[in-house]
């Protein structure tokens, strides 16, 4: 166990030191976020009966959604990771005993978490300052606010094991690219991170809600915005569980095999 | 010791002409031509032996390595290292080895490198002791000390080698494979390296597998070589009895390639 935190140690600190990357990110998720509330606001003054959810629940989304962006953010597999499988210098972190399942999983968790550590404060400072409707409001009792932690941790967790899973079938189709393009522009459209889910239509939305990646940042930032309550809450955070069980048990297997089966590439 | 009995492998290649037409019809129907990297390789060494470990571009120098280190299957064959299957049982096989790729690297890039020290000591749970004390015997015969605290992206190759080489000794390892260790250094540094695992060899007896293109390694290092070519052993024996007279070392190997059709 304690090899694998280190792993997470080291690549956490090695995030820590990407300190103008950090605050180009701030600067992007505070006009983003920004454009993103100004469009719901719109929206809302058009037809408030229309809207799914309430408006400053809405914004509460979007604010935790930008301050959070790198431990949800589909996209973000790490090129290095890519690279090696696809030049072989892979070869090295098998050469090590240790399984490489879990080592991707430190690896990638830490990069998700040293990124949002640098990130969040920043924004979810600003969000806090700001006057109603465009601020980001505390959330109802501490119950909320509990079950909403529980629920992120679950979140980021089922996030790192699908990125951990594209990793694994890498091993196999050696480029990452089509497969990488295919599954982040899904998980962006499914997880929520474009429109949030209760915004999709009532027979889409129940369909989208019991996929995997209704899993990641879709139910906590739901219930911190009181979309999700009582035993829906409970029933999504347990879908999570579920998720996270099948897609560490599939990114296993598949490296496992990928372990036995492969060629390292390069001479 | 290490027996390798008949092991074979094969690869599958995608093969095309030049062109973007060629390209197109791949696309459709792509042709594959299975090339045999080892053909039935057989040799046995013993503890404490240093080997080198030859044969021209392509011969299956590099997929023996990956073999013996546990990270590809071969086809067919026995091996035993020690008495285990490498890649039946990798984890506790690699323990025991330390590889070095010349040609790939294994620090990290963005951090100093005794942050990659630090946590190949947590991976291969190295005592407190036998670390301080490797780091510190490693450190002085490979001059390391100025280049410990700069991470690994400012450093020339031959400084990076040097710690290349380090890492992989860091747990004291009862077997070494390096492939190409020597490659692209200046003369200094490949003395200093070629002291080093001759110094390595005297005192711990670790087992040394060695494969270059420098023939001045060979020279250096070891007496045995295995000598490969399609994938096929085609000599395995001391070097000094094939050499004729006063010829150069190259000369003696570039006449066995000849000889051999390889």
């Amino acid at each position: 166990m304690k090899k694998y935190f280190s792993f997470f140690r080291l690549r956490f600190s090695m995030g820590l030191s990407y300190r103008a990357a950090a605050w180009a990110g701030v600067a992007t998720q505070f006009v983003w976020g920004g454009m993103e509330i100004a469009m719901f606001l719109a929206f809302y003054r058009e037809e408030p009966g229309n809207f799914p959810m309430t408006i400053e629940g809405t914004v509460s989304y979007v604010w935790l959604q930008q301050a959070f962006l790198a431990l949800f953010a589909a996209w973000m597999l790490e090129a290095e990771v890519f690279e090696s499988i696809k030049d072989g210098n892979i070869a090295y972190e098998m050469c090590r005993p240790m399984k490489i399942y879990p080592m991707l999983f430190a690896r990638a968790m830490a990069m998700r978490v040293s990124r949002a550590a640098l990130r969040c404060l920043p924004v979810l400072l600003f969000a806090i300052l700001l006057p109603k409707p465009y601020g980001l409001e505390a959330p109802e009792g501490a119950g909320r606010l509990a079950l909403f932690l529980g629920a992120m941790i679950l979140g980021v967790l089922v996030t790192v094991a699908f990125g951990t899973l594209i990793y694994a079938v890498t091993f196999f189709t050696i480029s990452p690219e089509g497969l990488r393009l295919l599954v982040t522009s899904a998980m962006d459209f499914f997880n929520g991170a474009i429109i949030p889910l209760p915004f999709f239509p009532d027979k889409m939305k129940q369909v989208m809600e019991i996929l995997p990646f209704a899993a990641m940042q879709n139910v906590p930032l739901r219930i911190y915005s009181g979309d999700l309550q009582g035993n829906g809450a409970l029933r999504a955070v347990m879908l999570q569980a579920f998720w996270l069980a099948v897609l560490v048990a599939a990114g296993w297997a598949v490296m496992a095999r990928a372990e036995r089966k492969l060629t390292v590439q390069g001479g | 010791m290490i027996k390798m009995e008949a092991i074979c492998k094969s690869y599958r290649v995608a093969k095309r002409n030049a062109g973007f037409k060629e390209a197109c019809r791949s696309l459709l129907n792509r042709r594959y031509e299975t090339v045999k990297a080892l053909d039935h390789v057989s040799f046995t060494i013993e503890d404490g032996e240093m080997v080198g470990y030859i044969g021209p571009n392509g011969a299956g120098k590099s997929s023996t390595i990956k073999i013996l280190s546990g990270i590809l299957t071969p086809d067919e064959g026995k091996c035993l290292v020690n008495g285990r299957t490498p890649w039946k049982d990798r984890i506790n096989h690699v323990r025991e080895i330390g590889v070095v790729f010349g040609q790939r690297t294994q620090l990290w890039w963005d951090v100093p490198i005794i942050d990659s020290y630090q946590l190949l000591k947590d991976i291969y749970s190295i005592s407190k002791e036998t670390y301080n004390h490797n780091l510190e015997e490693l450190t002085q015969l490979l001059n390391l000390k100025e280049l410990l605290k700069t991470p690994a992206r400012q450093l020339s190759l031959g400084q990076r080698m040097r710690c290349e080489i380090a890492a992989s000794l860091l747990h004291g390892p009862r077997l070494l494979f390096l492939d190409e260790p020597t490659i692209g250094l200046d003369a200094v540094s490949k003395l200093a390296v070629r002291e080093f695992i001759l110094k390595q060899n005297r005192e711990h007896k670790t087992t040394v597998i060695l494969t270059t293109h420098d023939m001045q390694d060979i020279e250096a290092l070891t007496r045995r070589i295995i000598l490969i070519g399609k994938g096929r052993v085609l000599m395995d024996g001391d070097l000094e009895q094939i050499r004729q007279g006063g010829e150069n070392i190259d000369e003696t190997v570039a006449e066995l390639y000849r000889a051999y059709h390889i």
